[in-house]
């Protein structure tokens, strides 16, 4: 297993477990199920017992180590400098051993089935894969600046249409050159990835870089958090190198563009920070950009922010495997009390993975009456005056 | 029966929060220390004290062994289930309940973990803070104290067992008792004047019940903080030195260390001396009755104050620091423990020299430190080695100098603090034989059928 002289390293002393600044549990998995073994310290240790034959990997082991969301909080507050970078690769190496030994949880084998057999994780045939523009009239890609990549999610998700097709709005009432792919993309392939299946997760993405080639594409403006992360950092290696934003990072800097209608009335936005966003490519900012452009938006911080935000529980492809749900304290219901708690109305999202999530959880926490989720570019569309 | 033992405890806390699986059994039969494991029977986590009371009732159905655990950061392997059983995981036990800024003290509950109070405090009670241990943040209150731990503020509070004011405790027999002043008057401020019966649950390592709520003491959180580091060569200089410094009642904490690395600090003692104002000019009036009580030693030329710049003041300056986790990766393995024995602060030459002599003799990494309690009245001192987990004859050789070590303090009548279990048994050796007497004698009363983390203070 790559990796596997990191595992016994780690001391158990647990700043993984926990944001900079010690509120609370900010592992996912760990808040969730509380057992020492759901840590990412107890998976290290699970780990190099598994290598040593010292327990066997059943089916319960095998839900420890997929549960892990990838969010990166152990990354950002591991004690150990030497090897905290490691620590995400390593479970990863975990997975990929497990799903070569034949263990795997049973939705994370029937969501890599799908990827396999279809290219997204809906089951859903490609030639459709453009469905979701319908309506907007968008230009398909030729010459403009920019490709708009839309995620599984966003394509395929009702949630994540619509946010696909609000960034979409947004890009062109801000005058974004951009056109869309409408058939031939599939996954890109990051949560794939965070899942172990590395040979998967190398299929789909050369299958995407050709289809990118074809277009000479230079230039994407990715939905997904998770596309930017993967198209990004790990395409070139694939030899798909791009200029590649999240939507936030192109708008965030269109929106003196915009005009705004007048009489808006204030609210307190909290922005939750992605993780592919945040935590994996450090852009803190560009989000709370486009809120604080706005007039009438006061936002607010929740007590996890930043490199400290509480994931939705949604990455690491556990948003399709639905491995972390259940209990009190699943991280989207967590993170909506503490939304609501830092006084916020609504609840930004930049990704249709934490849409999802976190609104299934404001109807669960029964919060629908005081605290409503949002996409970034909803929110700004609400407060814009259309030109067109 | 193990299958009946968690449907039952199903049962009480829900299937999601109980474990007979292989790896939890696994996980929670060790801790990051050097005692071999002992597995449990299942893990469970309760989330009120009436969960707990259940379980122990349970427990005592079965003639189940029980194991209370906070975040299992003991390293001396109290929270192994030694005679199998049920570990008992505290921390979804964790509310914070109450602060009190007035009379400054906090109610939380069992599984509050150290940093999460800080949090907390820092968040709402920004004038108030509470006596942080070196431990990890994650580290709960309740078994800090249950362990007479000590931290940032032990010179100026004690143990903080001292610091604790009540505590509420589900005894092996399932009862519910409170002990303090929240048994009568509903508020948590002091344990006195009632006879004292939270001692019957601190520094037992769970043998005597299950803390599920503790109150302690919150103190004054200043704006202006500073470290002062002072150095000597001369290990017998170092109890006066101690005294002197103690003696101005500014420190809020002193912690000695001697450690080999880095280069600069090798063959030196140190001290570090954090001490806070609410202003400028009070803390330069502390700092200047730090430095007037040992001035004498610079002036001879054989001790003095260190200059620090500002990125190791702030590094020293941090709680908890993470530098002291980091020490675990010395040997490249993730692995350390250490004696802390509490002692008469006369002994620091002796236990000075011991611990270098073990490391030399055992060939071992090591970290001596200490970290006085109240004014000068006694030190936790630790002896601190690490060790590569994944090389047995290396943790043989940690173990080997931890033995030795526990021999060597309790030879300068010093305890061994957190007691791993053989450690315990050196203990009672030299122990009064009526106060070993006294202790079954409470035990035998307090839990009948001895389910109680078993094989712990046992002949």
């Amino acid at each position: 297993m790559q990796h596997e002289e990191i595992l016994h390293r780690c001391f158990r002393c647990g700043y993984c477990k926990l944001p900079g600044n010690y509120t609370d549990i900010n592992c996912p998995a760990y808040l969730s199920f509380r057992f020492e073994t759901y840590s990412p310290g107890g998976r290290m240790w699970l780990l190099r017992a598994w290598l040593d034959k010292k327990i066997d990997a059943g089916s319960r082991f095998a839900e420890i180590m997929f549960s892990c969301a990838t969010c990166g909080n152990c990354v950002e507050h591991c004690a150990f400098p030497e090897f905290r970078d490691r620590l995400l690769l390593a479970f990863i190496a975990g997975k990929e051993a497990l799903l070569e030994a034949g263990c795997a949880p049973p939705a994370v084998r029937d969501y890599l089935t799908k990827m396999q057999l279809h290219g997204n994780a809906y089951a859903r045939p490609m030639k459709k894969s453009g469905e979701w523009a319908r309506d907007l009239d968008l230009p398909a890609y030729s010459d403009q600046e920019y490709l708009f990549f839309t995620d599984d999610a966003g394509t395929w998700d009702p949630r994540g249409q619509e946010i696909a097709r609000s960034v979409a709005t947004l890009l062109r009432q801000a005058n974004v050159s951009f056109g869309v792919i409408p058939q031939g993309l599939c996954s890109d392939g990051n949560d794939v990835g965070a899942m172990g299946e590395t040979a998967l997760f190398e299929e789909l993405a050369k299958k995407n870089i050709d289809v990118l080639s074809k277009f000479n594409v230079r230039k994407i403006i990715t939905l997904s958090p998770h596309s930017f992360n993967a198209l990004k950092n790990d395409y070139p290696a694939l030899g798909g190198a791009y200029q590649v934003f999240h939507y936030t990072q192109v708008l965030a800097f269109a929106m003196s563009r915009l005009t705004f209608s007048e009489n808006s009335d204030p609210v307190k936005i909290a922005f939750h920070d992605p993780c592919y966003l945040g935590r994996h490519n450090a852009d803190y900012a560009s989000g709370r950009m486009m809120l604080q452009a706005v007039p009438g938006i006061n936002l607010v911080e929740m007590d996890r922010n930043r490199n400290d935000a509480l994931c939705c529980g949604g990455g690491g492809g556990n948003f399709f495997t639905d491995l972390l749900s259940g209990g009190d304290d699943s991280s989207a219901r967590v993170r909506v009390r503490e939304a609501a708690d830092a006084g916020a109305r609504i609840l930004a999202v930049a990704c249709p993975q934490c849409a999802v999530m976190l609104e299934d959880a404001v109807k669960v926490e029964n919060l629908d009456q005081t605290l409503r989720v949002a996409e970034v570019s909803e929110i700004v569309m609400e407060r814009v005056a259309l030109t067109y | 029966m193990t299958s009946d033992l968690i449907a039952r405890l199903g049962e009480i806390v829900g299937p999601r929060y109980v474990s007979g699986h292989a790896e939890e059994r696994y996980l929670y039969s060790m801790d990051q220390g050097t005692m071999p494991p002992a597995a449990p029977d299942a893990v469970v986590m309760p989330k009120n004290t009436e969960e707990v009371r259940q379980v122990v009732r349970l427990a005592n159905e079965l003639k189940t062994p029980v194991v209370p655990m906070g975040a299992g950061l003991v390293l001396s392997g109290l929270t192994r289930a030694l005679k199998g059983g049920i570990i008992v995981d505290m921390k979804r036990m964790n509310h914070i309940i109450e602060v009190n800024p007035k009379s400054r003290y906090a109610v939380v509950e069992g599984g509050v973990s150290q940093g999460m109070l800080q949090a907390y405090l820092k968040k709402h009670h920004p004038e108030l803070k509470h006596s942080m241990p070196d431990a990890p943040p994650i580290a709960t209150l309740a078994g800090n104290v249950c362990i007479h731990g000590s931290g940032h503020l032990s010179v100026l509070g004690g143990s903080h067992s001292d610091m604790l004011t009540g505590m509420e405790v589900v005894l092996p027999t399932g009862e519910i008792v409170r002990t303090g002043s929240c048994s009568v008057a509903g508020q948590w401020f002091a344990r006195s004047p009632l006879p004292d019966l939270s001692g019957l649950f601190m520094g037992w390592s769970g043998t005597t019940g299950i803390v599920t709520k503790l109150g302690i003491k919150l103190f004054p959180s200043y704006k202006h903080n500073d470290v002062l580091v002072f150095v000597a060569e001369d290990a017998d200089l170092m109890p006066e030195i101690i005294s002197r410094l103690t003696s101005t009642q500014v420190a809020e904490d002193m912690t000695p260390w001697m450690t080999p690395k880095p280069e600069w600090a090798r063959g030196f003692l140190h001290i570090n001396i954090a001490y806070g104002a609410h202003t400028k000019k009070e803390l330069t009036f502390k700092r200047n009755l730090l430095q007037a009580s040992v001035r004498e030693y610079a002036d001879q030329k054989i001790a003095g104050f260190l200059p620090l710049p500002p990125p190791q003041k702030g590094r020293f300056l941090k709680i908890p620091s993470p530098d002291l986790a980091r020490f675990a990766d010395l040997r490249k393995g993730g692995g350390f423990e250490y004696v802390g024995a509490i002692m008469a602060i006369e002994k620091f030459a002796d236990a000075y020299r011991a611990g270098l002599a073990i490391a030399e003799k055992y060939q071992v990494s090591y970290s001596l430190g200490a970290r006085i309690i109240g004014a000068g009245h006694c030190m936790m001192f630790f002896f601190a080695y690490a060790f590569n987990r994944a090389d047995a004859e290396d943790v043989r050789r940690a173990s080997d100098a931890l033995e030795a070590t526990n021999t060597a303090a309790l030879d300068m009548g010093g305890i061994p603090w957190k007691a791993e279990e053989p450690a315990q048994k050196q203990i009672i050796e030299k122990m009064d034989p009526e106060t070993f007497a006294l202790m079954e004698k409470i035990r035998g009363v307090l839990d009948p059928n001895g389910i109680m983390n078993p094989g712990n203070w046992e002949k």
